[in-house]
């Protein structure tokens, strides 16, 4: 009785991959920063992935996943047309849009896919969205013609400049934010170092800088506080406060510091299924 | 009065067979294993058959405990079981955990000079017994209303004891019923808060095998108030739904160094282990922190689970760390008794008043703030008060935060028009546990703040009997 993988694509092979995943209860409600808690398999542990889109009418979400650890390893090795044991969703507060202006919406990585959703929420309000993605080559760059479907203004940054500017996305926000007239929100999500660095540039031009923090997670559901995090001094919890905050009051040492709690475990864990894979073939 | 007069020739109770207690700190398998048939056809005995059965009072569901141990003694093991089922649709869960000193056998007239009789355990026995001699369908016929009403329909959100027991009421007359859980198992704390060792997850799976068969449907994975809501529910056609989402939001100290790794909440550590199965690590993908030296803040029925769990899972030490002292901790004696005899350390009239850590964020130590009794307060114990300046510090690599829990957020925020009191929980009405939403019921955890499995039992039973009474 679990949810079936309608399709899978390997976007980026052995690293990165992209699932449409039948699940109509959670496309009917779900909506731009939402994620679901997914569990694999009977044994498997639950982690949460951004809702990257969702197809109201034919019940289907999408998520778009980076190969880490044991559990996206072994989500990596299910077929199109097989299973995943419990999808739960969606979860998190919404992503806040409202019509503003004109928004930056930063992708880095992985993040690529779920600033997608958000971008297309904002140009769905009617918001002018440039659109910045950042990856280290050409061939990790996720989602760029999905993007300019809908979105004109697309900026690419390559670390080795392989496709446009050579360097990181935050020269180019840089940039944007020296030449536009007024930028009414900056949205950022990636690798925690990415969305630092962009709150960095964005907080001496005072612009509402929004971050999407990926802290571990249990429930999901505001019952355990793992996912806690510190902002404005306060201590919240990503699952139910956020996963969205304002980038410009978030701890994001602490934040570093607790995704590494379960180091050792988790390579463990990884050790011992790359070993089982190689048995079994 | 002729049964005061009685209690002075009475024996003492059965004791309980344990498991070494030496060797039960490094496994996972049930602490009280049981009584044998004679164990618990001699504690039966104790019993006074009591024209006015106190004990029966002190239930909050009322269970005829006077009847079942009257049936247990003519070994009639099908009459007890049927009595108890009566009012209490979770019994071998309630013999095992439920307060009895307080509840049933705080009010058992032999306790007045004498060990009051062991109701509780002998719930469990005929519990356990009746489910290993019978076939499933016994369990199940119990009750069952030959009559599906097809064209009526209800829905819980959460899958607790609460919800479990309405469930279980309405299915057993006819209604079909829905039990929304947002985790990947129905149980509520049965399955990720209680410990393996103390409630086995086979224990609550025969109760819940027993509703499915029923005809009770479970549907994991659906957050009431993000997968569906209340207005959803009534659009679908549901003609009441029951609220039973307890109180699960973990509360922290607010001192400095919280959010250092090595510092959980119980929630947390026990939803890794439990629901998790993270004592199967890495069979199962779950990890939990691994410590030696491991504080646990609290003394509820919570800190002692945080404290024996983590002695199995390998601790060297284990301290509790507690405000009041000995006397006024709130878990059941017996539940601090076996952690005292496994090795937990008690350290009392300490309050935690800072976490440190080392250079890489990972706890190392625990500063606590002296503490002395004063006078008592609103809750009859004495409370706490500061000794300045007299501090302690104390190594420790993990923390446990047991400090008490608040109500669940997510259904509540999206059902702005559920009126609840001062303290963010639930109003419901005492008799029918109905709440501003009229058709809407609750009760539980999320009504009360966390209580107990029993208590949360008795409010569905009431929110079960009132919507039946509605739509029948
Ligand atoms: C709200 C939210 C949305 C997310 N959305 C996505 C998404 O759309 N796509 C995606 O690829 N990932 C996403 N993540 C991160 C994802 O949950 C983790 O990558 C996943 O849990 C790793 O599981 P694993 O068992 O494969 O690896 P593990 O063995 O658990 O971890 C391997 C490595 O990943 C790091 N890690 C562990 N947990 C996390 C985490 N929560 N975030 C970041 N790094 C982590 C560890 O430090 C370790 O280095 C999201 C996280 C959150 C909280
Ligand atoms: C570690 C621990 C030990 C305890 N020991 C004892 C003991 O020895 N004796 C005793 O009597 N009591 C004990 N208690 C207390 C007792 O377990 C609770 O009082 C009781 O379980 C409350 O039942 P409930 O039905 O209100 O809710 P819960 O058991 O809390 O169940 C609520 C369920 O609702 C689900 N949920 C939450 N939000 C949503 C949502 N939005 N949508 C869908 N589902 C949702 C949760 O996942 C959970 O499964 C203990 C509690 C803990 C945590
Ligand atoms: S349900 Fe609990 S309170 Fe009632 S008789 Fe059984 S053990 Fe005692
Ligand atoms: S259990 Fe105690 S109070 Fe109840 S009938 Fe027996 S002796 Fe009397
Ligand atoms: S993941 Fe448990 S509270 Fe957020």
């Amino acid at each position: 009785m679990g949810y079936t993988i309608l399709k899978k694509q390997e976007l980026i092979p052995g690293q990165t991959t992209m699932m449409v995943i039948d699940a109509p209860q959670v496309a009917k409600k779900a909506k731009p920063g939402n994620f679901v808690m997914l569990r694999v398999s009977e044994n498997g542990e639950r982690i949460p992935l951004t809702i990257a889109d969702c197809d109201k009418e034919n019940g289907t979400i999408t998520i778009v996943y980076l190969v880490v650890g044991k559990t996206t390893a072994e989500m990596n090795t299910l077929p199109q047309g097989g299973e995943i044991l419990d999808v739960c969703g969606p979860l998190g507060k919404a992503t806040h849009i409202e019509r503003s202006g004109t928004v930056v919406c930063v992708g880095g990585g992985t993040g690529i896919a779920a600033m997608h959703h958000i971008a297309k929420g904002h140009v769905e309000a009617g918001n002018r969205v440039i659109a910045i993605v950042g990856a280290r080559s050409k061939n990790l760059l996720l989602f760029c013609s999905e993007l300019s479907s809908f979105c004109p203004e697309l900026r690419i940054a390559t670390d080795d400049g392989t496709e446009g500017h050579k360097g990181f996305v935050t020269e180019v926000l840089k940039d944007i934010l020296d030449t536009e007239d007024e930028v009414a929100e900056v949205v950022a999500i990636g690798p925690v170092p990415m969305m630092e660095a962009v709150c960095k540039v964005t907080e001496p031009y005072g612009v509402k800088t929004t971050v999407s923090l990926n802290s571990i997670m249990v429930d999901g559901i505001g019952m355990c506080g793992a996912c806690r995090c510190t902002v404005d001094g306060k201590t919240l919890f990503a699952c139910v406060d956020g996963p969205e905050f304002d980038g410009h009051k978030v701890d994001f040492t602490e934040l570093k510091t607790r995704l590494w709690q379960f180091k050792e475990q988790e390579q463990e864990s990884m050790k011992l299924f790359s070993k089982e894979c190689q048995c079994n073939g | 009065m002729a049964d005061v007069k009685k209690i002075k020739k009475v024996r003492g109770r059965v004791p309980m067979p344990h498991q070494d207690a030496a060797r039960r700190g490094t496994n996972f398998d049930e602490v009280a294993l049981g009584y044998s048939r004679a164990q618990a056809l001699l504690e039966a005995d104790r019993c006074l058959q009591c024209k006015v059965p106190l004990c029966q009072k002190g239930c909050p569901v009322e269970i005829d405990i006077k009847g079942f141990i009257a049936a247990l003694c003519d070994e009639d093991l099908h009459g007890a079981y049927d009595i108890i089922r009566k009012t209490n649709s979770l019994p071998a869960v309630c013999g095992r955990v439920c307060p009895q000193e307080s509840q049933c056998e705080g009010m058992c007239i032999l306790g007045k000079k004498h060990e009051p009789v062991a109701i509780g355990r002998l719930e469990r026995y005929v519990a356990d017994t009746f489910a290993a001699e019978s076939a499933c369908e016994d369990i199940t016929d119990l009750d069952t209303c030959s009559l599906k009403r097809e064209d009526l329909k209800v829905a819980c959100i959460g899958a607790g004891p609460s919800s479990l027991t309405v469930a279980g009421y309405l299915a057993g007359r006819g209604i079909p019923v829905d039990v929304f859980e947002a985790l990947h198992e129905p149980g509520g704390v049965l399955i990720y808060g209680i410990p393996e060792f103390r409630l086995p997850k086979a224990v609550v799976g025969r109760e819940l095998a027993g509703l499915k068969e029923l005809g009770v449907n479970f549907k994991c994975n659906w957050v009431g108030g993000k997968t569906i809501t209340i207005q959803d529910m009534f659009d679908d056609g549901y003609n009441a739904i029951f609220i039973g989402v307890g109180a699960g939001l973990p509360r922290f100290l607010n001192v400095s160094g919280e959010n250092l790794v090595g510092v959980f909440s119980a929630n947390e550590y026990l939803t890794r282990v439990n629901l998790g199965r993270a004592y199967e690590f890495p069979n199962y993908d779950t990890p939990a922190y691994k410590a030696r030296r491991v504080a646990v803040l609290g003394a509820g029925n919570v800190a002692m689970d945080a404290a024996r769990t983590a002695l199995r899972m390998g601790a060297e030490e284990v301290s509790i760390v507690y405000r009041r002292s000995e006397d006024e901790m709130p878990a059941r004696r017996e539940e601090i008794e076996h952690a005292i005899e496994e090795g937990i350390k008690i350290r009392c009239l300490c309050g935690p008043s800072a976490f440190h850590g080392d250079n890489q964020g990972r706890l190392k130590a625990l500063t606590v703030q002296k503490m002395a009794l004063g006078e008592p307060d609103d809750s009859g114990r004495c409370s706490p008060v500061c000794l300045e300046g007299e501090t302690e510090q104390f190594r420790c690599d993990m923390a446990i935060i047991a400090v008490g829990t608040r109500p669940n957020p997510i259904l509540l925020e999206a059902t702005p028009d559920l009126e609840l009191n001062k303290w963010g929980y639930v109003t419901a009405d005492p008799e029918t546990g109905e709440t501003s939403i009229p058709n809407v019921f609750a009760g539980g955890d999320i009504v009360t703040g966390a209580a107990t499995v029993i208590s949360a039992m008795g409010a569905g039973r009431k929110a079960a009997r009132e919507i039946a009474n509605r739509l029948l």
